[in-house]
Formats: C-alpha cells, sequence, structure tokens
C-alpha cells in the first residue's frame, strides 16, 4: 500500500499513527508534510523508514526552499514520480 | 466485488468530515461491495454513545451507525491504542466493534481495494 | 491505467485541489487515463463558475474545465455536498455536473486506483 501524508508532524499526529498502523508499502510526504523528511526535524519517520522506503514530492518541497536540506534515505519525486508510486501499489491510502 | 475500507479519524462536529462519512457508507451499502469502517485516533469519538447535540444545533448522525447493520455493513474497526489513549471501552460506542492492534489494522489495510479517509 | 480522485477541500484555502490538478496531469501526461474526479465535501466550491482570482495566480475553475475539455475527465459534484453549500447546476462552470455519492463509489469499483486529495 501506498501511504500518502499531507500534514506535518508539528501539525497533526498522522506520522505517528503511520508508524503505529502501516504494515508495508511505502510512504509520500506531500504538502505540508515534506517538512518531515528534512533535517534536523524530530519525528517518526526514522521509525517508518525501517518499515518501508520513504518518498517526499519535489515541488512542494521547492515551494517551501526545503530542498537542499532533505534526510539521507529519502527519494525526492516529482508528480510524475508520484503518479508511478500511486500505478505500482496495488492500492493507496491518503492519511486524511 | 471490491473491497472499500472507510478510515474515520477525526472526531464529530467540529467538522463536517464524520458526518459526510457516514453518508458515504450509506451509499456504498447499494452497491453491495465489501465494505468496513474504521475509527481510529479522534475518530473513535464517533462511536460514543448518549451524545445530545440539541445545544449545537446540529443533527446527532451518530445513532444512524445502528441502521448500517441492515444493510450488511456490520464490520465496524476500532483501534486498541487510539481507544485506550482516549479512556474508552467498546461498552461505551452504539454499535459492536471489533478492537484490533495496530498491526492488525494495517494488515486489514493492505487487504482492501479502496481505501476512502475522512 | 485508469485513476479516479476524489477531493475534499474548496480551491485556495487548502492544497488538495492544487495536488489533485497537478496529479492529474502528470497522470495523463504518462498515457494514464483520469476517468472521474469527484468533488465531495467543501469540494464542491472547486465548480463555481463565477470565481475570479487575481490576474497574476492560477485559475483554479478554469483548469479542471480546461483538463474536461481536453482529456474528456468526467467533473462530478456531490448533489448533497453541493445542496447544503448552494452549488448547484446555475453556478457550474463548464465540464463539471452534478450527481450523487453513488458516483463516487462507482469511480472506485470502476477504476484501477482512487486517489484522495483532503486536508
Amino acid at each position: 500500500m501506498l501511504h500518502i501524508v499531507n500534514k506535518s508532524p508539528f501539525d497533526r499526529p498522522t506520522l505517528a499513527t503511520v508508524a503505529r498502523v502501516a504494515q508495508g508499502g511505502a510512504l509520500l510526504l506531500i504538502e505540508d508534510a515534506v517538512v518531515a523528511a528534512t533535517q534536523g526535524v524530530a519525528s517518526p519517520l526514522a521509525e517508518i523508514q525501517k518499515k518501508m522506503p520513504v518518498y517526499v514530492l519535489g515541488p512542494d518541497l521547492e515551494a517551501r526552499g526545503l530542498n537542499e536540506r532533505v534526510i539521507e534515505g529519502v527519494t525526492v519525486v516529482d508528480y510524475n514520480g508520484f503518479v508511478q508510486l500511486v500505478a505500482e501499489h496495488r492500492n493507496c491510502q491518503s492519511w486524511l | 466485488m471490491k473491497k472499500f475500507m472507510f478510515v474515520n479519524r477525526k472526531a464529530p462536529y467540529g467538522s463536517v468530515y464524520a458526518l459526510e462519512s457516514l453518508e458515504v457508507v450509506l451509499i456504498t451499502a447499494a452497491f453491495e461491495q465489501q465494505v468496513s469502517v474504521v475509527f481510529l485516533d479522534d475518530g473513535v469519538y464517533q462511536l460514543v454513545k448518549g451524545g445530545q447535540t440539541r445545544g449545537i444545533e446540529m443533527k446527532n448522525h451518530i445513532p444512524a451507525y445502528r441502521v448500517l447493520p441492515d444493510y450488511d455493513i456490520d464490520k465496524f474497526y476500532v483501534e486498541r491504542e487510539s481507544m485506550e489513549a482516549r479512556g474508552l471501552t467498546p461498552e461505551d460506542f452504539v454499535v459492536d466493534v471489533i478492537v484490533l492492534s495496530a498491526a492488525e489494522l494495517g494488515a486489514l489495510m493492505e487487504e482492501q481495494d479502496v481505501v476512502l479517509s475522512f | 491505467m485508469k485513476f479516479a480522485v476524489l477531493i475534499n477541500e474548496g480551491p485556495y484555502q487548502h492544497q488538495a485541489s492544487d495536488s489533485a490538478y497537478l496529479f492529474c496531469r502528470a497522470a495523463i501526461a504518462a498515457g494514464h487515463q483520469v476517468t472521474r474526479v469527484f468533488f465531495y465535501h467543501d469540494g464542491v466550491y472547486n465548480a463555481i463558475k463565477f470565481a475570479e482570482p487575481p490576474q497574476d495566480d492560477r485559475n483554479i475553475v478554469k483548469r479542471w474545465s480546461k483538463l474536461a475539455e481536453e482529456h474528456g475527465v468526467d467533473l462530478v459534484v456531490c448533489v448533497a455536498a453541493g445542496l447544503r453549500r448552494g452549488v448547484k447546476e446555475e453556478v457550474l462552470a463548464p465540464g463539471f455536473r452534478i450527481s450523487g455519492l453513488g458516483q463516487l463509489i462507482e469511480a472506485g469499483i470502476e477504476a484501477d486506483r482512487l486517489v484522495t486529495f483532503g486536508d
């Protein structure tokens, strides 16, 4: 399953919930959630990385001036990559 | 037939999602799909019985969950950790629920074809 | 592959409609089909033809209309959510139509993937 998260870990506990519940597949961070993939931010992301690959949407990082701050092990994708991730996984969930 | 899962993570009344999620679930009943409804995080508050909405002048939609089993929608799942963190037990809810661990719920999500989160 | 999209938020207030649009455009560019975009909750406000954003801003409503015109994307506004918010037939921009929630479930059944954008 592709797990899609769009909120900052400082705003909502969504990433903590995903860390607890999600069993596999991949995680894609979009919109305000991209902050979780940047250096110096304490979030449950490290825990999630142990279970699945993590992707972050480049255009959302760039818009927020954060593209130089991405932590290691996270893959930056564009919208085409977003589409591919949805297509590659047999189901997806936007954690709203 | 596809497996549809509805994931509720928000408390009722503070926003419209709980009510409009229930409306989708009701419609889905007519399509004869395999439906499960999940409550976690603040979504567990959507099932608490005894609410009186007169004072906020909104419709109390929670009791409508009770009619869903008449339409073969009776798989209500609650994540244990979310429930316990809020001091709730299955006796507090308007319908009979299946309590799952986070890992069990995650595995159930993996099996779905369509997951709608409100 | 056939994609269907659900949008739960109105234009401008949240990024949901923008993200959904860019996703749809990328999917079509990659050779996929976007069969239907369903507008629910405040998402119904994306369909109002009277929206007039400043000249230097993107026109979210027109963008959706154009996508429908050029790629045959079915833009469906939920009737119940629309009525609650005063979004009726007479305010719809080109390419949008009003129908029931059943169209969302049908899209989920018929498409290979249903992707939700919200808050």
